[in-house]
């Protein structure tokens, strides 16, 4: 078991250091914060709302993370097999799911770094008023979560292709059907011909759906489940492909 | 160390490997030759435990590499072909983490680290990051990984590939070298380095071994191995052929150029050896012959490689016919 933390830990570090030595954390950091202040401020409205709290601020991750998380996610395999360093990785005494959980964690840590950074709409909502610090806390829970359940459909989509434009595609195009399953706009169409259970059961495998609740200050262990559910059943899947890939 | 048996490998309807079986023992550096498209890299994916293979049994110091793979790669460094390496880590980075993947850790590792990097040479770019360096580099980075744990088993896919003259063969003494107290595999399309660096040879064509045996046993299947070449100053060729012609141990000759004269004889099957080679000396002598050269060929690999396999269509001889 040890020997499993101590692999995970040094191909962790070695992808976040990758991702450093790139400008790919960079600039993936400042895009997120300045739309997601965009978003916030300009969009939402967050000071005409005058309330003390900071759904306009989560309300948007579903869709900032849309793209930005698949173009984290995107190189976490397809650039192994196009480099070919995925037989080094794969030959060394490590097993392939030590290595497909290292380098998840190194990508998640990235976006956790950069859902930090936003610290200062925090500060801000405090000093302008008295919001409910629990129900903040929980809905950086919730983006964390979410953020790595797009990021899990992203390590699972790189695994199939070598090309980091296609797995930026798929998994753009699965994360959008895990959203839109549960999104007001679509579940209101569905109603008008679907009976409602199917409406409920759709709704039910979306983002959406767990993650108001969450950023609502409800941390209901179902859509924690919901969240590490995505995430344990893509990678996985990821796991599933390399080995496909392997035996040819 | 390496016991292959009956390795079979399929990619979809293609065979890739067909039925390959050896073994390596300790202080024994293993030759894969063969044309390109043979199935070389394919085996040692295998033996590697990076493809599993369609049919066979692979054991690595006495581990099942299939259903015990993790102490089997552990006992393994692998080199694979055209060496690839993670381009935005310095080399000593990249060496680092390969230690560490290797269970090596605090001064073990930093020991492990700089040995390498003497050994390949590297300390001139150690603080360079891998995708700024010259293909030659990036090659032996990728190698250095591949002994950072002083592995009992070594696995080279074209290991001298893209290197030029001087490092290639600085590459071929270090394997030999290596060679002594480890179990290595190399391939290479390259015949001379089979003769320079291997105790054994494989050939392989089509998925399949078509020779095994030292460099020696090979280059013996030579058409030409054994045969005495007899080089004059000056004399009338067909005098000199009907002369040696004449001569009990030999069953044919023939006159390779007429000036300077060279004649090629070829032994009886029974007459090999250095007695055949005095008995055209004693002619030679007898007849006041200018002898310039007198030699046994002891064949060329490139013409056994040539013989067994047709690099073209990758078919062999038998099956083209
Ligand atoms: N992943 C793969 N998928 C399909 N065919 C492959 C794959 N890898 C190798 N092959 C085929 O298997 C044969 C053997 O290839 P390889 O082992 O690379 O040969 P060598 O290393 O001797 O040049 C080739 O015909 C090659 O096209
Ligand atoms: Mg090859």
């Amino acid at each position: 078991m040890s020997d499993s933390i101590r692999n995970i830990r040094t191909i962790a570090k070695r992808e976040f250091g990758g991702y450093f030595a790139s400008p790919v954390a960079f600039v993936f950091i400042v895009i997120f914060l300045l739309l997601a202040a965009f978003f916030t401020f300009m969009i939402a409205g967050f000071f005409e709302r005058g309330e003390a709290n900071l759904q306009t601020f989560f309300t948007w991750h579903p869709w900032l993370y849309l793209f930005l998380v698949p173009a984290v996610g995107m190189r976490l395999w397809s650039d192994e097999r196009r480099l070919g360093t995925i037989e080094l990785l794969l030959t060394m005494p490590v097993t392939a799911w030590q290595a497909i959980v290292g380098k998840f964690l190194a990508a998640w840590a990235v976006l956790a770094l950069a859902l930090a950074l936003t610290f200062p709409v925090v500060i801000t909502v405090n000093y302008l008023g008295h919001p409910d610090n629990g129900v903040i806390l929980g809905g950086y829970i919730g983006s964390l979560l979410m953020a790595g359940a797009y990021l899990s459909i992203s390590s699972m989509t790189s695994a199939l292709t070598r090309n980091q434009v296609v797995s930026f595609i798929l998994a753009v195009v699965l994360a959008l059907f895990l959203i839109l399953a549960g999104y007001p706009p679509v579940t209101g169409l569905l109603v008008q011909w679907a009976s409602p259970w199917f409406v409920d059961g759709v709704a039910a495998v979306s983002m959406m759906t767990h993650f108001e609740s969450i950023q609502k200050g409800v941390l209901d262990s179902r859509d924690v489940l919901y969240f590490l559910s995505i995430i344990v059943f893509s990678l996985f899947t990821t796991g599933v492909i390399v080995r496909a890939h392997r035996a040819g | 160390m390496i016991k292959v048996r009956n390795l079979k490998k399929n990619f979809g309807p293609k065979v890739a490997v067909n039925g390959v079986s050896f073994t390596v023992a300790k202080g024994e550096v293993l030759g894969f030759l063969g044309p390109n498209g043979a199935g070389k890299s394919t085996t040692m994916r295998m033996i590697t435990g990076f493809i599993p293979p369609t049919d066979g049994e692979i054991s690595v110091g006495g581990f099942d590499m299939l259903n015990d793979p993790i102490p089997a790669k552990r006992l393994i460094g692998y080199l694979p072909e055209n060496a690839p390496s993670y381009g935005d880590m310095t080399v000593q980075g990249f060496l680092s983490f390969a230690a560490e993947l290797r269970g090596l850790a605090g001064d073990a590792r930093r020991q492990a680290v700089e040995r390498a990097i003497e050994m390949c040479f590297l300390e001139a770019v150690r603080h360079q990051s891998i995708e700024t360096l010259s293909k030659g580099f990036r090659h032996r980075t990728c190698f250095a990984q591949s002994i950072i744990h002083d592995p009992e088993v070594l696995i080279l896919d074209e290991p001298t590939d893209g290197l030029d003259p001087n490092q290639k063969h600085e590459v071929r003494t270090l394997i030999r070298r290596m060679g002594e107290k480890k179990a290595i595999i190399f391939s290479t399309h390259i015949l001379e380095e089979v003769e320079a660096v291997c105790s054994r040879a494989i050939i392989i064509d089509r998925g399949a071994i078509v020779a095994n045996g030292t460099p020696a046993e090979l280059k013996a299947r030579s058409e030409n191995a054994g045969a005495v070449v007899l080089r004059l100053a000056s004399g009338a060729a067909a005098g000199v052929k009907s002369k040696i012609d004449g001569i009990s141990a030999v069953e044919r000759s023939v006159v390779v150029s007429e000036s300077p004269l060279v004649v090629r004889a070829f032994p009886r099957k029974s007459g090999r050896g250095p007695e055949f080679a005095r008995a055209v000396g004693e002619v030679a002598l007898r007849e006041r012959w200018a002898v310039e050269e007198l030699h046994t060929e002891e064949g060329r690999l490139d013409e056994v490689f040539r013989d067994i396999t047709l690099p073209d269509t990758g078919a062999t001889k038998e099956e083209a016919q």
